[in-house]
């Protein structure tokens, strides 16, 4: 990880989730054949963080463009990092078929309930009742449908190897998102096939609450409707 | 004994290592940061155990943990 | 020297392997099946990559991926699909990444038909994804064309580091004729060192290839690069083919199919001694605008033939500016311009 002060809001979960991918990074030694992907959102700016080679994707087409890449060098270690908007709305497609084809890449998908970048709007994991820019009563069910659960979804699908939910709501979570991620990764170097893990994740910023009653938030709410479990292993 | 580092002028105050240190050793300073956030600062009395909560919740990489 | 014969598509698709592409990513749809087809036949053979995407929209950014790894990387589509595909030709021309981009145009607009068109030549040579940015756009007129442009559409992107579009139309896709292949092999120029690509930090500071510039005139920075670019490719790459330039009053101007009629056309009236030549623009972007300016100089007016409503004739009144009457005939919808409809447009203008 660079040395510089990361963009990100007071507590905002990205900080957390970019910090442990280059902890893992080191560990398994792969910076020197390593591309990442970084998406559209908050954290299209990784690569000001991240101190390895970087590519960014269109808004939603991380798993296509990792796919471009590993396909073409099965040698190097491709994983994409994407948020809620850009995996579960944009780019549900491009998840799905890509998870699918069982591509040899790692996914790192950070569900923070909410769009960041762009001001608040309800996302697709946005959880009902919640509050957002577009959904100021409260996200309903009969308006705006259900929260998405990603890795119940792609869990069913064969060519997903793996797939499992954490949450870096305390140290504790952190740690075992440490060690999931750190699978995904080496799942990958052994060429055994598609790796998810869904990081649930506070933004404190939009859930308009102070970045302690985020984390509690995510812990007690959260995982209600995102359990934290390994929804898949077949590794 | 363990001793942990804050560097303030990373932090951001959002105080998540306070909420996570089991000893509350943690607490907001009363002066700002040149960022204007009030950061965190570690109280130096006996008994941190050096159980790295702090830096494993830390979105900020601010805290480094000598042991 | 031995020829084989194929379809326009497949021929694109020969040689583009001849030329090194090993990356293909696309989509079916009508009319250029034969093209994915014979990928998914011919890559595993020469060691290259072929997918079948669940989308226009992923195979454009897999081409994406590929490419910014060093690998000489296509796709191909027809006009809906090519639609899906603009915004990550945007992404390609901002991160200056090479690719092959193959458009075998049919009717529109909206879902429109299968018939052969060039509706989508706007598109094309404005360049139809967001920004300030163009793609070389070059147009075939037969198979043994469709083969050796396909080649030097490669050596573009690579050359200028930028996406490449060969703009068909469903007629040069299907039709089949012999092509030589051999004498291509000889022209695969070697594409240098890719000094930009990702593989990896080894040995080297890390590399971020992105098209997102936040920073106070950093986007101005690029656009004025891409600019400077652009300006040197107007300079150096217009191409085009020219029939009877000299004594000709009346020009008719058409690529692609409309130019295999228009060229019979020219042909059959020159017999009859009627001063008729013909340009056919072979890159469209960049425009052959200093041609047009020559034969403007000499020809009374220009007659533009396409299969579509009148796009490329604004582009021969902006090279001309205007300096000589410019009229237009086109059957769009699917619907080709015949013989005796284009001599009739032009006894009407011809004195």
């Amino acid at each position: 990880m660079k040395d510089a002060v990361t963009h990100y809001c007071a507590g905002c979960g990205h900080g957390i989730v970019h910090r442990i991918i280059c902890e893992i990074v080191d560990e398994l030694d792969i910076r020197e054949r390593l591309i990442g992907i970084a998406p559209v959102g908050c954290a299209v700016i990784a690569y000001d963080y991240w101190n390895f080679d970087v590519t960014e994707a269109a808004h939603g087409r991380v798993p296509s463009v990792a796919t471009g890449i590993k396909r073409t060098r099965p040698d190097k270690i491709v994983f994409g990092y994407q948020g809620d908007g850009d995996l579960a709305a944009i780019g549900t497609a491009e998840i799905i078929h890509a998870a699918n084809r069982g591509e040899n890449i790692t996914i790192i998908f950070v569900n923070n309930a909410v769009y960041g970048m762009t001001g608040g709007q309800m996302a697709p994991t946005t959880m009902l009742k919640q509050k957002t820019a577009t959904t100021p009563l409260g996200r309903d069910q009969k308006i705006h449908g259900f929260p998405l659960r990603v890795c119940e979804l792609l869990s069913n699908l064969s060519g997903v190897m793996y797939a499992e939910r954490v949450a870096i709501n305390n140290p504790q979570n952190v740690l075992k998102a440490k060690r999931a991620i750190k699978k995904a990764f080496e799942n990958q170097i052994k060429n055994v096939g598609f790796s998810i893990v869904e990081v649930l994740s506070p933004c404190p910023t939009y859930l308009g609450l102070s970045p302690q009653e985020a984390v509690k938030w995510v812990g007690e709410e959260m995982t209600k409707e995102y359990p934290l479990k390994i929804f898949k292993d077949i590794t | 004994m363990p001793k942990i580092k804050i560097d303030i002028e990373k932090c951001k105050g959002c105080g998540l290592c306070i909420l996570y240190c089991p000893k509350g050793h943690i607490k907001q300073s009363k002066s700002l940061n040149k960022k204007g956030v009030y950061p965190v600062g570690f109280i130096e009395k006996d008994g941190c155990s050096g159980c790295s909560f702090c830096a494993i919740i830390c979105p900020d990489l601010c805290i480094t943990i000598y042991k | 020297m031995k020829k084989v014969l194929m379809c326009g598509n497949e021929a694109i698709a020969e040689a583009a392997i001849i030329a090194g592409c090993r990356f293909y990513a696309g989509y079916p749809i009508t009319p250029q099946n034969e093209l994915p087809s014979y990928m998914s036949k011919r890559m595993p053979e020469v060691g290259g990559v072929f997918i079948q995407s669940e989308s226009e929209i992923s195979a454009i950014n897999m081409v994406f991926g590929a490419s910014l790894t060093g690998v000489r990387a296509m796709t191909s589509s027809s006009s809906p699909g090519i639609s899906l595909k603009q915004e990550g030709i945007s992404y390609l021309a901002a991160c200056e990444l090479p690719a092959v981009i193959v458009n075998i145009m049919r009717g529109g607009p909206g879902l429109g038909n299968i018939g052969p068109s060039q509706s989508d030549y706007f598109q094309a040579v404005k360049s139809g994804g967001h920004g300030d940015y163009h793609q070389i756009v070059i147009a075939p007129a037969s198979v043994q064309e469709i083969a050796d442009l396909t080649m030097l559409s490669f050596d573009l992107a690579d050359k200028y580091r930028m996406p490449v579009m060969i703009l068909g139309d469903g007629i040069l896709g299907q039709m089949m004729a012999p092509v030589e292949f051999k004498s291509l092999k000889s022209k695969v120029k070697s594409f240098g060192k890719k000094d930009w690509i990702l593989d990896g930090c080894k040995g080297r500071k890390p590399r971020i290839i992105r098209s997102l510039l936040l920073a106070e005139g950093e986007l101005e920075r690029l656009n004025l690069k891409l600019q400077k670019k652009y300006n040197e490719i107007k300079d150096k790459e217009e191409r085009c083919e020219i029939l009877y330039g000299d004594d000709s009053k009346v020009m008719l101007v058409a690529y692609g199919t409309p130019s295999r009629i228009t060229r019979s056309v020219v042909e059959k009236l020159r017999k009859t001694g009627k001063k008729i030549g013909m340009l056919r623009p072979i890159s469209l972007w960049p425009f052959p605008e200093k041609e047009f300016k020559k034969l403007a100089k000499k020809v009374k007016a220009f007659l533009v033939i396409e299969m579509n409503c009148g796009q490329m004739v604004e582009d021969v009144k902006l090279a001309i500016d205007c300096s000589k009457p410019v009229y237009f005939y086109g059957r769009s919808g699917g619907q080709v311009p015949s013989e005796s409809e284009i001599i009739k447009e032009i006894e009407k203008i011809y004195e």
